[in-house]
């Protein structure tokens, strides 16, 4: 399949599943609430080491929020429902319940219950205040700069981990470029995060190391510079690749994620050195979910 | 189906207890066998059709038309459902209410919502005392639910309230609130003395200054947050509380009962 000049190879991207949760910060302004939102889903872009995937979804409008002030919506996903909950609570607690003017509330009704400021009441040192309201518990927290109100759970659900595609490009700059508009286009799909810097990761990973102790390391056969070193997946015209990671609630999230993100790219086409669109495929080792590029792209 | 319908007959002299004439203990009768029912009425217990006329099929919504002061326990641990009271009803309407909707267009005496678990009751007219209080010597009051009362009510509204909400466009009068250990009680009227005696938490509500006892202090004006979800809350119900130009969420904020736990509160709207 060349869609533009830009060659989709017949792969598929590997998922696995993951849990994730949703919460709304909001704020006094919208820059507040970012501010808090961006702390909360910092040091989260990959499970390897930071225990959770974590993104802002999407901005909110005040009529979107309970309050009725601007917002911000943050997804976090991790591999277990233990992890999510103990990285939801640490990161609530301190980029959200620190953050001036802030309140954070529940981003997913169903799914299984699980503590968002319930436990975070505590730092109220008793003076904190229980209100239930239409069947939801919030928690009012007296803090210096007035009250922290917090909702005390949210939803944990069944999620994906992982969706992916590379961008092969004739340079660095090409392939960055290439990527800032996929992700221009990917921010704008709701319920999936694209968790590293900016989105983009430029160090893929592969399965396993040949030093014990790593579980991942670097994917060597799209490493341009080891072209002539390993078993590469690269041609000779390629200099630079760049991956797009994609969490997502579903399959159907995912998929419509890449789409978007890989039309994108697409549309700048050979004429710009993007040269071919490729995935993390790593012979099933890694999960369940496929996604196959030529089906997306159909 | 056609709403189950008692019109009452003539206004009994003596009280009556409505408490078997509730939706979830009609469900499985037929119309004839309701009317064979027996109710307490002073110390004679009279057959259903002998103090009410009875129309419609329809037990999961009854309709009481015709009511009277002297009519008790009318939705008593009614547990899903609707029951709309046309006229006045009695003491203990809704006691120990678990679900469903109860509707009053008149006034309503005594422990109204007594010890309420959950569900919506509606007074269109006034109330006596105790409104979602608890039974003389019980520790807890209404557990649970929503109650909307449009005109005035009595004496010791919420008196050991536990959780819900009451919701009073008019006035309450002494003693609201008192021995509360959580819940909201919202005035819009005037409230009477000793507001909050020996409250230990929860929230009054109030659109108007109250007297209050030296046992609450003023912790100052604030701008709360959870006021716009409360009040969002109350848009769905047919009630001077849904409308947005009433709501506030900057209020001064008392602490109290101090003689108590102390960690109540009275807001009042600034």
């Amino acid at each position: 399949m060349i869609i533009n000049g830009v060659s989709i190879d017949a792969t598929f991207a590997e998922a696995f599943p993951m849990k994730a949760t949703r919460a709304i910060i909001t704020a006094h302004n919208e820059k507040w609430a970012m501010i808090s939102a961006q702390a909360m889903t910092g040091f989260a872009t990959s499970v390897i080491a930071c225990g959770c995937e974590a993104g802002i979804d999407r901005v909110l409008d005040p009529s979107e929020t309970p309050d009725g002030r601007p917002g911000v919506a943050v997804m976090i996903f991790a591999m277990g429902g233990k992890g999510l909950a103990k990285q939801l609570e640490t990161r609530a607690g301190q980029c959200v319940l620190t953050s001036p003017t802030s309140a954070l509330f529940a981003g997913i009704d169903g799914g299984i219950r699980i503590p968002l400021g319930k436990n975070l009441r505590y730092f109220g040192d008793g003076f904190q205040i229980a209100k239930v309201i239409d069947g939801k518990r919030y928690w009012r927290i007296p803090v210096m700069d007035g009250e922290f109100l917090t909702e005390a759970t949210t939803g944990q659900v069944d999620a994906i981990g992982g969706g992916n595609f590379l961008v092969l490009a004739e340079s660095q700059e090409q392939a960055l470029t290439a990527c800032e508009a996929a992700i221009e286009e990917m921010r704008k799909i709701p319920n999936v995060i694209m968790p590293f810097p900016g989105g983009v990761v430029r160090s893929g990973s592969k399965v396993g190391s040949k030093y014990a102790s790593l579980g991942a390391s670097t994917n060597d056969a799209f490493c341009p510079t080891l072209k002539g070193a390993t078993k590469t997946e690269l041609s000779p015209e390629i200099e630079s690749v760049m991956e797009i990671v994609i969490d997502g609630l579903s399959q159907e999230d995912i998929n419509k994620a890449m789409r978007v993100g890989i039309q994108a790219v697409c549309d700048l086409g050979a004429a710009n050195g993007i040269k071919r669109i490729s995935a993390g495929n790593y012979g099933g080792k890694l999960g369940p979910f496929h996604f196959h590029l030529q089906e997306i792209m159909a | 189906m056609s709403a189950l319908t008692f019109t009452l007959k003539q206004h009994p002299d003596q009280r009556v207890d409505m408490s078997p004439l509730v939706c979830q203990k009609l469900a499985t009768l037929s119309v004839a066998d309701i009317a064979a029912l027996t109710l307490q009425n002073g110390k004679r217990s009279p057959r259903v059709d002998a103090l009410f006329t009875i129309t419609g099929t329809d037990t999961q919504n009854i309709v009481i038309k015709n009511s009277s002061d002297k009519l008790d326990f009318i939705g008593k641990e009614l547990d899903g459902g609707c029951i709309t009271v046309e006229g006045d009803a009695g003491a203990y309407l809704g006691i120990g209410m678990q679900a469903g909707d109860l509707k009053v267009t008149g006034n309503v005496g005594l422990y109204a919502a007594c010890e309420m678990k959950k569900g919506y009751l509606e007074i269109s007219g006034n109330v006596g005392d105790f409104l979602g209080g608890a039974l003389p010597g019980n520790k807890m009051g209404m557990k649970g639910g929503t109650v909307l009362v449009k005109g005035n009510a009595g004496e010791r509204v919420g008196d050991h309230l536990r959780r819900g909400t009451i919701l009073i466009e008019g006035d309450a009068g002494d003693y609201c609130g008192s021995r509360m250990t959580a819940g909201t009680i919202a005035v819009m009227g005037k409230t009477g003395r000793y507001l909050g005696y020996a409250m230990r938490r929860g929230t009054l509500l109030l659109w108007q200054q109250p007297t209050l006892s030296a046992s609450f202090n003023d912790c100052g004006t604030h701008t709360l947050g959870f006021l716009p979800i409360l009040f969002a809350s109350y848009k769905k119900f047919n009630s001077k509380f849904a409308d947005a130009g009433l709501a506030f969420n900057r209020a001064q904020r008392y602490a109290g009962d101090m003689s108590e736990m102390g960690k109540g509160e009275v807001l009042v709207k600034r």
